[in-house]
C-alpha cells in the first residue's frame, strides 16, 4: 500500500481504483458544509426506462432526461447503451457509472465473443454486470435493464446497483419506474405483436415522463429480434419545444425611403500578400 | 444514493506504516504517522479492493484443487511464479505478457486497464530506493 504523503515510491503503481484522496475529500466536504456551500453532485439520470418481452423478441425504452440535482444537465441523452450486436442495455442511476460499465461489459462480451467464435448471450452479459456491481458493492450506482435475443430466445433481465438481478418479462427502473409499472401491470399481456408491445413501452415511458419529475423529454425505443435491431431514437417527442407565434421585427417597407444617393469608391490594390497556415 | 463517504469504523490491521530499520516506523521514507491514518481505512471498499486479485485467485485454487487433486494448483502457481519473474527492473515498465496470458488478462478489460494507468503515473520512482525494496535490502 501506497500513501500520497510517502517521500519516495517503492512499488510500482498498480491501475485501477486509487483511495489515496478518500479523507482529503471527507475533511473538505466536512468543512465545506460548515460554510453553508453545497459539494458539486455527480450528474445523474433521473429515469424511466422499462423493457418488455413480446412474441419474437424483446422492446426497450428510455426517457432522454439528465438530471444534475434539480438541474436538466442534458435534454437529450441517449440512456440504450449498445452491449453487442443483439443485446442493448437501459442505464438509470449515475450517468458515469452506467456509461462506463456498459462499455466496459461490451468489450469483456465482444472478447468473449471472439474466442468462442459464437453470439454472446444475454445470461453471460447478466452475470458479468452483477458480478463487477456485486464487487464494488453498490458503489458504483448502475440500475440496468438488460434485453437481447440469443440462440435461447428473447431474455430480459433487471439489475440493481448492489448486484442483484431478476429475470423478468417486464420491468422497469429508475425515479419513474412506478408510474411505468402501473401502465405495464394494467395492459401487459403474453405473446403480444410487435406494434402492441412498441405501443405500451411508449406509453409506460410517458407515464413516467409525466409524472415524475426526474423523467421528460422524448421517448427511445430499442426493439431486437431475431437478426434485426431497430434503434428507435426519437421514437416519441413527447415534449417538443414550444414555437414563438409573436415576432416583433419590421416589416420590410414600413419606413419609407425619401432620396437614394450612390457613391462609387475609386480602390486599387496595392500590395498582394499570402500568407500560408500551418496546417502540420 | 450515496453522498459522502462510508467510513468503515472497525479498526483493521494491514494498513499499517512500513517499518525500516530497527523495527521503528521509518520517517524519512513513509513520512509522518498518525494513529488514525494507520487503523482506518478510508473508504469502505479501500481492503476489500486491496486484496481482491488474491481472494479470487485463493477461491480458484482452491476450487481446482477439489475438483481435480492438488497436482493441478501446484502446476499452476509453478507456472505462475515463472512467468511472473520475466520483468524488468522495477522501476521501468514491463509488459507481464507471460503473467497476462496466463491469468486471461489478455481477454478481459476492467478498471484496472483504464483508470490509473501506471503508465502515465505522475509519480516517478527513484531507482535506487526501488531496487533496494525489490531485494529486500531496504
Amino acid at each position: 500500500y501506497r500513501k500520497m504523503a510517502t517521500l519516495s515510491v517503492c512499488q510500482p503503481q498498480l491501475g485501477g481504483f486509487s483511495f489515496e484522496n478518500c479523507k482529503r475529500n471527507a475533511v473538505l466536504e466536512a468543512e465545506v458544509t460548515k460554510l453553508g456551500c453545497n459539494v458539486p453532485s455527480a450528474r445523474k439520470t433521473g429515469t424511466t426506462i422499462c423493457g418488455v418481452v413480446f412474441k419474437d423478441g424483446i422492446v426497450l425504452g428510455a426517457d432522454t432526461r439528465a438530471t444534475e440535482g434539480m438541474i436538466v444537465a442534458d435534454k437529450n441523452c441517449s440512456k440504450i447503451h449498445y452491449i453487442s450486436p443483439n443485446i442493448y442495455c437501459c442505464g438509470a442511476g449515475t450517468a458515469a457509472d452506467t456509461e462506463m460499465t456498459t462499455q466496459i461489459i461490451s468489450s469483456n462480451l465482444e472478447l468473449h465473443s471472439l474466442s468462442t467464435s459464437r453470439l454472446p448471450r444475454v445470461a453471460t452479459a447478466n452475470r458479468m454486470l452483477k458480478q463487477m456491481l456485486f464487487r464494488y458493492q453498490g458503489h458504483i450506482g448502475a440500475a440496468l435493464v438488460l434485453g437481447g435475443v440469443d440462440c435461447n430466445g428473447p431474455h430480459l433481465y433487471s439489475i440493481y446497483p448492489h448486484g442483484s438481478t431478476d429475470k423478468l418479462p417486464y420491468v422497469t427502473m429508475g425515479s419513474g419506474s412506478l408510474a411505468a409499472m402501473a401502465v405495464f401491470e394494467d395492459r401487459y399481456k403474453q405473446d403480444m405483436e410487435e406494434e402492441d408491445a412498441k405501443r405500451l413501452v411508449r406509453d409506460a415511458i410517458a407515464a413516467g415522463i409525466f409524472n415524475d419529475l426526474g423523467s421528460g423529454s422524448n421517448i427511445d425505443l430499442c426493439v431486437i429480434t431475431k437478426g434485426r435491431v431497430d434503434y428507435l431514437r426519437p421514437h416519441d417527442m413527447a415534449n417538443k419545444k414550444g414555437v414563438r407565434t409573436g415576432n416583433y421585427k419590421y416589416k420590410q417597407g414600413t419606413t419609407g425611403v425619401l432620396t437614394k444617393s450612390v457613391i462609387k469608391l475609386d480602390l486599387e490594390v496595392v500590395e498582394e500578400t499570402v500568407q500560408t497556415m500551418d496546417t502540420s | 444514493m450515496i453522498t459522502g463517504l462510508l467510513f468503515c469504523s472497525v479498526p483493521v490491521t494491514g494498513m499499517g506504516q512500513q517499518v525500516g530499520a530497527y523495527g521503528v516506523q521509518d520517517t524519512l521514507r513513509s513520512g509522518f504517522s498518525s494513529v488514525k491514518n494507520e487503523l482506518l481505512p478510508s473508504h469502505a471498499l479501500e481492503l476489500s479492493e486491496k486484496n481482491f486479485q488474491l481472494n479470487q485467485d485463493k477461491m480458484n485454487f482452491s476450487n481446482l484443487r477439489n475438483i481435480q487433486g492438488l497436482h493441478a494448483p501446484l502446476k499452476l502457481q509453478m507456472e505462475y511464479r515463472a512467468a511472473r519473474q520475466i520483468q524488468r527492473l522495477p522501476f521501468l515498465q514491463s509488459s507481464h505478457l507471460a503473467l497476462d496470458t496466463l491469468k486471461g488478462n489478455d481477454e478481459s478489460i476492467s478498471f484496472e486497464d483504464i483508470l490509473n494507468d501506471p503508465s502515465q503515473s505522475e509519480m516517478v520512482g527513484e531507482p535506487h530506493i526501488m531496487m533496494e525494496y525489490k531485494l529486500g535490502l531496504m
